[in-house]
């Protein structure tokens, strides 16, 4: 990837802003909402992700970058331990959540996953309708009255920012939206079930910038109830939305810290090479 | 390198096209001839009480194989209600829980042992397994044979099928907390639902032609299938029998039978058809 380093100038800018912003608003650093350590994860003999340390906080964005095959998606892929669905692979180590290691064998992973949502990188709505989308999760943990469901898909679609444009097509099926609607759509599905964590796999690198832009917009939005681990490969979207930023390299995490710190000053020679485009 | 000149390029272009379309227009004749063959004789022989009524011994007039038409009905009913739920399960467990591992893969190769194996054989193996211990031939028997030979295509596909559905539907149920077994049912099967639909209709078709497993667990018999525990009647059987009699009037029931199968797997395969057109859109 190639970023100039104007380009870099005006995101430093645009971030030095958004930090005085935050400064006033912030009352005091937010607890930690998930703990990783000694992570390490295995594709069969091939060891992918090595001794992970990291701290997630609550109610930040953490964006997730580095070069393809580094290790991101498979890092944030243990935090709800969807890799289980494949036979090979397995990990080692620790992630705490909510007061319990979550990697352990008796953790129980339908609760694990009613508090991590996920988003992945292509969106993929159910073959049903918008409204049963939605209601999917929300069906799976809570027996409600019909009046009460309708309404939390609602209000998950407008949180989502989806409601305005499907408001009258909610009976049609999801597969028909356009790919940005249906990434939202899937962040309406995700968030409808009242997540802590929301967990985004390059959620914008399969639709168009305009797209991209209004789930930039919904990820702000979110963050003042969610925390939200975001992989991307697209440093100006870090830049632009998160707070804190972790820059991975062949499965090792070399540098974490503010997203102000980690564009402006990075402290390892390996994250300002792949900032400035020099590699990636 | 010298470049090949254009004229020889569409010179085999040409030949290529032209092979292809005619060993296309060859098959296409084949079946043709067997269409016109099979209605001509056959269509005389349709009429209502062909299936409204039992045979009759040769010579008399009238008479229908109305007998074997429900007799062969029940029998597929029957083999679909045993084939298509265990070939399902197998297929789903290949697919979404065995995937790679040792025991799915033994499980695959006997699929294909199956699915190649000749269809008296497993004729051969019902006779053994539940003719000769009962002392009879019984419409069970035939029903078992045809599930059996239903079995492995219903598995095959349903695995196929299930393995298109892409793995982020999966991953995106899964984590929105869902068990398993929901993924698999309210998820990944709807998403292959017209394709699963399109094997179930192929093997049924596929069974529908099958002669040699009756012969020897249904068999055959002139009369109103009432009890499963007997001999059963049947078209396919029937046709054999008839055929093979030196009576034209025979003869000519067997081509009318010829054309009632033919005709009914040729709709399944149409109805398969729009079924995945329908997936496809």
């Amino acid at each position: 990837m190639i970023v100039s380093n104007k380009r870099v100038t005006v995101l430093k800018t645009e971030n030095a802003n958004l930090r005085e912003h935050r400064s006033q608003s912030a009352i005091s650093e937010p607890k930690v909402m998930v703990s990783v350590r000694k992570l390490n994860f295995y594709y069969g003999q091939h060891q992918a992700l090595f001794d992970n340390n990291i701290d997630i906080l609550e109610r930040q964005v953490t964006a997730i970058i580095g070069p393809s095959g580094c290790g991101k998606s498979t890092h944030i892929r243990t935090y709800n331990r969807i890799y289980e669905l494949y036979r090979d692979q397995r990990v080692e180590g620790q992630i705490m959540l909510d007061g319990q290691n979550i990697l352990d064998d008796n953790m129980d992973l339908i609760q694990l996953r009613h508090k991590v949502g996920m988003i992945f990188q292509k969106p993929s709505p159910f073959p049903m309708s918008i409204f049963e989308n939605v209601a999917y999760g929300l069906r799976l943990h809570n027996k409600m009255p019909q009046g009460e469901l309708v309404g939390r898909v609602e209000d998950a679609l407008k949180r989502a920012a989806l409601l305005d444009e499907v408001k009258d097509q909610l009976h049609q099926p999801g597969t028909q939206l356009s790919g940005g609607q249906q990434q939202r759509l899937c962040i309406a599905r995700a968030i409808a079930v009242e997540p802590m964590v929301l967990l985004m796999d390059e959620p914008c690198s399969a639709i168009d910038p305009i797209a991209t832009g209004k789930i930039e917009d919904l990820i702000e939005t979110l963050k003042k109830k969610y925390t939200i681990v975001l992989v991307t490969h697209n440093m100006q979207q870090a830049a632009r939305v998160s707070d804190y930023t972790a820059f991975f390299y062949q499965g090792r995490i070399i540098e974490f810290g503010r997203t102000t710190q980690i564009f402006e000053n990075p402290s390892m020679k390996q994250t300002e090479d792949y900032i400035t485009g020099r590699f990636g | 390198m010298k470049p090949r000149s254009k004229a020889k390029r569409i010179f085999v272009n040409r030949l290529i096209m032209a092979i292809s379309a005619a060993v296309s227009g060859l098959f296409l004749f084949i079946l043709g001839w067997v269409l016109y063959a099979v209605i001509m004789r056959g269509g005389a022989a349709l009429n209502v009480s062909f299936f409204t009524r039992l045979p009759t011994p040769p010579g008399v007039p009238g008479g229908g194989l109305a007998n074997a038409i429900i007799g062969t009905l029940m029998m597929t009913v029957l083999a679909i209600a045993i084939g298509v739920p265990i070939g399902l399960l197998a297929g789903i467990y290949l697919s979404e829980f065995g995937q790679e591992s040792r025991f799915a893969d033994v499980i695959r190769f006997m699929c294909n042992v199956l699915m190649g194996t000749p269809s008296i054989i497993i004729g051969m193996f019902v006779y053994a397994l539940l003719v000769v211990p009962a002392h009879r031939f019984s419409g069970y028997a035939g029903a078992a044979a045809l599930a059996i030979l239903m079995l492995p295509v219903v598995m095959k596909t349903t695995e196929d099928i299930l393995k298109l559905v892409p793995n982020t539907l999966r991953e995106s149920a899964l984590a929105l907390a869902a068990p398993r077994w929901k993924v698999t049912l309210g998820v990944v099967f709807r998403a292959g639902k017209s394709g699963l639909l399109t094997g179930i209709l192929l093997a049924i078709a596929r069974i529908s032609g099958e002669t040699a497993p009756l012969l020897f667990t249904a068999l055959n018999s002139p009369y109103w299938p009432r009890r499963f525990q007997e001999p059963t009647a049947n078209l396919t059987v029937t046709i054999f029998n008839y055929a093979m009699s030196p009576y034209t009037d025979w003869q000519q029931k067997a081509w009318g039978a010829s054309l009632l199968i033919t005709v009914s797997v040729l709709l399944l395969t149409v109805i398969a058809r729009f079924a995945l057109a329908e997936r496809r859109k």
